[in-house]
């Protein structure tokens, strides 16, 4: 893409649920909202019916606190709530309860990073600061944005628990932002704080800018996987303008999913004032360094540390090891197969080529392939004893893949298992000698001829010959045998 | 038998519990009473007629059973900011009429749970903003001492009810008085308990960092016992906390070598005379039986008023921003687009809450928050801080309730500032945070109308035992008495 030599610089405000709660940030409501019908995951206090007040889920706090060690912040040892005051018909009380770093506000975490490799470029993003704040509503405009002439709102969603992490303008390219968010997500993975995979678990702003312009905020990026298309678009839309000789002006637009790009927001975005200001109704949290200390130890190992042990444990290369990390699911899928086949290389190699490729075309997580690590496994052992050849292996994956049956009964079906018979593989390569008789003179004195016999012999029987056999019979035929 | 209007929430409690009165004659009785009374005064709002008889058989089920309930059949009001699962609940306002609450107060159901009766909700002014009721979208209360006077406000309702017999004991809401103010003009106890004492879940709120559910009662006793059955921390409530006193205990306590401070910011200048023989009558009284009184000063105190508004509105400016008129409340037909509809819905706002929450609003506005809201929060420290230090030489503090008595309708609501500083002598304890209780000190005649006076005790954060073993030693030296009171100054 025509990224150029301009400068880009990107940073992300990147919403996460924290949906591995069991319920919303101020009350007893299910943090998981997806599926249910509108209006039904809803209690006095996420409803913010007149009397009722919110009482800080615990647990959020030892998950923001997790997820800000392992993006190496500085946590705050005494922290508040703020109220952001805004009308919106998502909010069932007009202010949404976050957290703030002025007016009488302290986050839970600032200053801290994220690193990663990039083209074998050690990477580290900077992050500003994280907060707990509270997820609104869902509107739903039956018509369509613009065109409808009502609003629906659910509020089953309003008042799950986000952690708002707000990165420095570090990222230089829309395929850096790509890993960043990858990394972000094994992250939470790892942390079991959030199941990224969830509709709307992953949500960002993003600011771009594109050195001559000025900066552009994307609102309403609804996933991770929109996060760097959003980005692509915006980068080459400034690029495009700047090399033109136009000028990019400072706004705000709109990641609109369907249409693929962003629009600038129709009004002119006025300067809001969210009239910030403590949240009264939540004390101060005060955390002492022994229940840090144990929340700390509670933690579990995150990717870098896992990477590192894939090379030690398992004799992977550092880049190997770093790749499966990036996917918490496809260290875990390693991990199990090599629980089941101990050669952790093989394992490897076969992850990275077939099972991404699979991944790739059905444009799948790995937990919803249908090669299990257990057929993974159970195919590599066939390979392993000669049953099948390895190149068989790519196809009885893509079966597996395909039709979610066992390996074993995908090559009975297929017929697909080695043929080592000597008398059936001798009369498949008379048969070839008969239709080849200038390479059967040729492969008297040249090796490549023998090759082409034998890969014939091969072709004939769809791959399934024992190549050795075939080998052999091909040569003690040319010997006179 | 006496009349059961008369009779106080223990021996309410004690002759339903032994079977000598049932809690279906209590509420026929209060019923009939307010009947007859409520056109006149405007206590109630909401008169839970079916609710109540309804309730007051099931405690006399469960007194059959054999169960002792502590409130056994005392009937309360409620003041209708408290949400009563079942019962309309307006705030005094036009914008959630039609509302009713979905589920109970905790300090609602904690009274019940303890066999209490709820009789209805009583007016306020709306949503608690005001000192007079006059700010009710639903009509002033009426005080029973004086048909000219106003009963005090938020809470009056609540006052009302219990001074003209209407319930025996109330709860109302004190942000910056709104239960002192009304008891002081009514002739009642009124409490304000120390922050976090009691649960604020169910309360709509006002200024959420500012306000406690209070008591009204007629003596010291019913105080003790509908104030001990909520208390105790709640874990719907972030902001509550436990604390290890018993009010029993405080009350039979003797006062013998407390030290008693007289705050002087608050008992100089401007302040009625009346008010300040009251005063100095209570503080003999102490003497005479062992406490020794002094000077207490809390330097700046001259400063709350301004830091109370600008605080409450402040708070207020943002809880009030829900009632859009969405989710529940009076909804005219929607029309236009959002804020042409939100603007239409929050109209139905009475001017003293348009006030405040633009006000409020601008308070915190960017630009203007470290000025206003930031100062006034650093001088809630401040404040905190002095009260602090005076507690390490007095015990107890005394004060004005009111700097006058019962003030005439419509005398002050031409302009806010006079009626804002009805609050002058409440609103310090409401920014520190602390336990104050209005006791019931004589009364003085002018113009042929006698009007109740009252003084304030406050105690130090936390310490709201030593109201009740102060309140109970002037009630046990005849000086603090509450009674019935019918319209107008009828006193039976």
């Amino acid at each position: 893409m025509a990224e150029s030599d301009h400068r880009v610089m990107i940073g992300l405000e990147v919403h996460v649920q924290l949906n591995r709660l069991n319920t919303k940030l101020f009350c007893g409501c299910r943090a998981e909202y997806q599926g249910l019908p509108p209006n039904t995951n809803v209690c006095p206090v996420c409803l913010g019916l007149p009397g009722s007040l919110p009482v800080l889920n615990k647990l959020a706090v030892n998950h923001a606190i997790m997820v800000a060690k392992a993006l190496n912040c500085t946590i705050s040892r005494s922290f508040n709530f703020v109220r952001k005051n805004y009308f919106y018909p998502d909010m069932t009380k007009n202010f949404q309860i976050s957290q703030y770093e002025k007016a009488g506000g302290v986050p839970v975490a600032h200053s801290g990073w994220l690193g990663f490799a990039n083209d074998s470029l050690e990477r580290r993003i900077r992050i500003r600061r994280i907060q707990i704040e509270e997820d609104p509503g869902r509107l739903e405009h039956p018509e369509g944005i613009g065109s409808s002439k009502y609003v629906l709102v659910d509020y089953n969603r309003a008042g799950v628990g986000l952690l708002e992490i707000v990165t420095e303008p570090d990222l230089a390219s829309p395929d850096e932002a790509r890993v960043f968010i990858q990394k972000l997500r094994s992250v939470l993975e790892h942390l079991g704080v959030c199941d990224t995979s969830r509709e709307g678990a992953i949500r960002a702003d993003a600011n771009v800018s594109v050195d001559g312009g000025n900066r552009v905020e994307v609102k309403n990026i609804s996933s991770y996987k929109e996060i760097v298309k959003a980005i692509e678009f915006e980068v080459l839309r400034q690029t495009k303008i700047i090399e033109a000789g136009g000028s990019v002006s400072r706004e705000t637009r709109h990641w609109v999913e369907a249409k693929g790009m962003t629009i600038s927001s129709r009004q002119k975005e006025e300067e809001q004032d969210y009239r910030y200001f403590p949240e009264p109704d939540i004390p101060v949290v005060s955390l002492d360094e022994d229940a840090l200390q144990r929340i700390f130890d509670s933690m579990p190992e995150l990717p870098d540390a896992r990477a590192k042990r894939f090379v030690e444990q398992y004799g992977l290369k550092s880049y190997d090891a770093n790749v499966l990390v990036l996917d918490k699911g496809l260290a875990d899928y390693f991990e199990e197969t090599v629980r089941l086949y101990t050669n952790p290389k093989t394992v490897a190699n076969w992850i990275q080529s077939e099972i991404l490729r699979q991944l790739n075309e059905k444009k799948i997580e790995i937990n919803q392939l249908a090669v299990t690590p257990g057929y993974l496994a159970e195919m590599l052992h066939m390979i392993e004893t000669g049953e099948i050849s390895g190149k068989i292996g790519k196809r009885v994956l893509v079966e597996v893949a395909n039709t979610g049956l066992p390996p074993r009964v995908v090559v009975e079906r297929l017929g697909l298992t080695r043929i080592a018979d000597v008398e059936f593989i001798r009369r498949v390569a008379e048969e070839v000698f008969r239709e080849n008789p200038d390479a059967v003179e040729d492969a008297k004195r040249d090796q490549e001829a023998v090759n082409y016999l034998i890969g014939q012999v091969m072709k004939k029987t769809r791959g399934r010959a024992d190549p050795e056999v075939a080998n052999k019979v091909v040569r003690q035929l040319l010997n006179g045998g | 038998m006496e009349a059961v209007f008369k009779m106080g929430a223990s021996r309410i409690a004690s002759a339903v519990n032994a079977g000598e009165l049932s809690a279906k004659e209590v509420v026929t009785a209060y019923l009939e009473r307010i009947a007859e009374l409520n056109g006149k005064l405007n206590a109630y709002l909401h008169v839970n007629s079916t609710g109540a008889r309804r309730a007051a058989s099931s405690v006399d089920d469960l007194v059959v059973r054999g169960e002792k309930l502590n409130l056994a059949g005392v009937p309360v009001a409620v003041k209708d900011v408290i949400s009563v699962r079942g019962l309309p609940i307006t705030c005094g306002s036009r914008v959630l009429r039609g509302y009713v609450a979905p589920y109970d107060a905790t300090v609602v159901n904690r009274l019940k749970r303890a066999g209490a009766i709820v009789l209805g909700t009583t007016n306020t002014d709306e949503f608690a903003m005001g000192s007079s009721t006059e700010n009710s979208a639903y009509g002033a209360s009426r005080n029973p001492w004086a048909e000219d006077r106003v009963p005090g406000g938020s809470s009056g309702g609540s006052a009302v009810a219990v001074s003209g017999g209407m319930a025996t004991a109330a709860l109302g809401t004190d942000t910056g008085g709104s239960v002192r103010l009304p008891a002081c003009f009514t002739g009642l106890f009124g409490l304000k308990p120390s922050y976090g004492a009691l649960s604020r879940y169910g309360l709509v709120s006002y200024a959420n960092s500012l306000e406690q559910v209070g008591v009204f009662a007629r003596s010291v006793d019913d105080l003790a016992l509908v104030y001990s059955a909520m208390l105790g921390a709640d874990p719907k409530d972030g902001t509550t906390t436990n604390f290890s006193w018993s009010i029993r205990d405080a009350l039979s306590r003797g006062v013998e070598g407390l030290r008693l401070g007289v705050v002087v910011e608050m008992s100089g200048e401007g302040i009625h005379e009346a008010v300040s023989s009251a005063l100095s009558t209570t503080c003999k009284e102490l003497e005479r039986n062992g406490v020794s009184v002094g000077e207490a000063s809390i330097k700046h105190m001259g400063y709350s008023l301004e830091a109370y508004y600008l605080i409450a509105m402040s708070e207020a400016s943002s809880n009030l921003a829900r009632f859009d008129g969405v989710r529940y409340g009076e909804h005219p037909a929607f029309e236009g687009d959002w804020n042409e509809e939100y603007s239409r819905v929050r109209s139905l706002f009475g001017l003293e809450v348009k006030r405040r929450i633009i006000l409020g609003a601008f308070a915190l506005s960017a630009g203007y928050q470290e000025m206003y809201y930031g100062r006034a929060s650093r001088f809630r420290t401040l404040l905190i801080h002095e009260f602090r230090e005076a507690f390490k030489q007095f015990d107890v503090l005394i004060a004005p309730t009111s700097p006058t008595p019962p003030f005439r309708f419509g005398e002050k609501t031409q302009d806010p500032l006079t009626m804002y500083l009805s609050d002058v002598d409440t609103v310090p304890v409401n920014l520190a945070g602390l336990p104050a209780l209005n006791v019931p000190v004589g009364t003085f005649t002018t113009d042929g109308t006698t009007l109740p006076l009252g003084v304030q005790l406050i105690a130090p954060y936390g310490r709201d035992d030593l109201l009740f073993t102060v309140a109970s030693q002037l009630e046990r030296s005849g000086l603090s008495s509450a009674r019935v009171v019918e319209p107008w100054g009828r006193i039976v």
